[in-house]
């Protein structure tokens, strides 16, 4: 599968959710989507699923556009934070409904998850508590093995072990057949070791397209006297810095092996802490350029 | 095995070096099987990807071979090989931090090598 976005805009008014994002997706990797609230994560997912239309640019899936094309949407999947299912349909409906619509459902793989989860088949959807109603996303996203699952938020109100549970098979399914699995989420803590590559979007626009392991070897956390700080970050690309008696840390793009050979001590940045520091500083530098 | 993995450091690097940590240790022997790239996404959630990047560097340095359809074994030479290995960047990762933090508090030579020696001692 091959996602391509083009220039891809879209406008509500005078804000842009997405303002002309460019980027490829190729491998069936597990892919993070983050960004802070607005940053148009959403809007991104909604127009791969085909749900809405961009106001400018294009977005592919091998060739082909979303919108209204069942030929696309049935290798799409894309399971939100809620209301993803109709109030009134039964449990056991949902999964009969999706499987007639995804041609590669695992009917199996659906019946062990709600049994796992304790859904039962004949419970209406608007029975079902905030943390069930995940679990029934969690269990047609995974059945429906889909090239392109995605998975916005899905969790809300799912207890510590159920996402536990839900990371498992996740990870289990995606091990015995390789798919795109697109995740968005605030808990990055949990699954950030799980991402294969992160994309992280700020207001509308694409900060970092990387692969993880690499921005984990990139960007390192420095700290060490202040001058030896300074004079470390000097002509490098820093993240942000801070500083504290006569001590400072500095997040920066660098060498690991340099840095500890200046004696600093050298740790990595958690992905968390390094998309929370990024879509500060594009923040702060967007504040600079307008004033 | 360490129950968690952290962010302090590359995940492979952790990957790697629990295997080596094992095998030096003796937990792992020449000829047995250690856990796949699979296994070991799964015990610490993580991207199979990451893990096979860690294994993998083992085999280009010949601690561990694979066996097709198998999985992946320790190598006989592995022991010696890591402990040599270990061995070239014990001075730079221990005795130069020894050194630097003596420096700070004012250890003289004399009264640092005392207390190594003390602690053959104990």
């Amino acid at each position: 599968m091959k996602i391509e976005v083009s220039q891809l805009t879209k406008q509500y008014k005078n804000k842009f959710a997405l303002n002309h994002v460019s980027f490829t997706l190729e491998e069936p990797k597990i892919y993070g989507l983050l960004g802070r609230n607005g940053a148009g994560k959403t809007t991104f997912m909604d127009m791969l699923a085909g749900n809405i239309l961009p106001t400018k640019g294009d977005i592919f899936v091998n060739g082909e556009k979303p919108f209204d094309n069942r030929h696309v949407q049935e290798n799409v999947c894309l399971i939100k934070e809620g209301n993803n299912f109709k109030k009134e349909w039964k449990v056991k409906e949902v999964i009969r409904l999706y499987s007639f619509f995804y041609p590669k459902f695992d009917q199996q793989l659906a019946k062990q998850l709600l049994e796992t989860y304790n859904l039962n088949p004949n419970a209406k959807v608007k029975t079902l508590s905030k943390g069930m109603e995940s679990a029934l996303g969690i269990t047609v996203g995974l059945a429906s093995k889909t090239p392109v699952t995605i998975f916005d938020e899905p969790y809300i109100g799912l207890d510590a072990a159920a996402r536990k549970q839900f990371y498992d098979v996740m990870l289990q399914e995606y091990e015995s057949e390789k798919r795109m699995i697109i995740f968005s989420t605030h808990l990055i803590d949990e699954v950030s070791l799980m991402f294969e590559e992160v994309l992280i979007l700020q207001q509308g626009e694409l900060v970092l397209q990387k692969s993880a392991e690499a921005l984990r070897q990139q960007t390192i956390s420095v700290t060490g006297r202040q001058e030896q700080v300074q004079q470390f970050i000097k002509n490098k690309q820093l993240i942000s810095k801070k500083e504290f008696m006569g001590t400072m840390t500095a997040y920066v793009f660098a060498d690991r092996q340099e840095a500890i050979e200046e004696g600093m001590e050298v740790e990595s940045i958690p992905t968390q802490d390094l998309m929370i520091q990024l879509t500060e500083k594009e923040r702060e530098d967007r504040h600079e350029a307008i004033s | 095995m360490k129950p968690k993995l952290d962010e302090s450091k590359p995940i492979f690097l952790q990957i790697k070096e629990q295997l080596e940590d094992s095998i030096i240790t003796g937990a792992v022997n020449p000829g047995e099987r250690v856990p796949s790239t699979n296994e070991f996404a799964s015990y610490y959630k993580i991207n199979p990807a990451t893990a096979a990047k860690g294994i993998n560097e083992l085999v280009d340095e010949s601690i561990l071979y694979k066996r097709r359809g198998v999985g992946m074994f320790v190598t006989d030479d592995a022991k010696q090989l890591l402990i040599d290995k270990r061995k070239q960047s014990f001075y730079k990762n221990y005795v130069l931090p020894l050194k630097s933090e003596a420096k700070k508090l004012h250890i003289s030579q004399s009264e640092l090598e005392k207390m190594v020696e003390r602690l053959d001692e104990e």
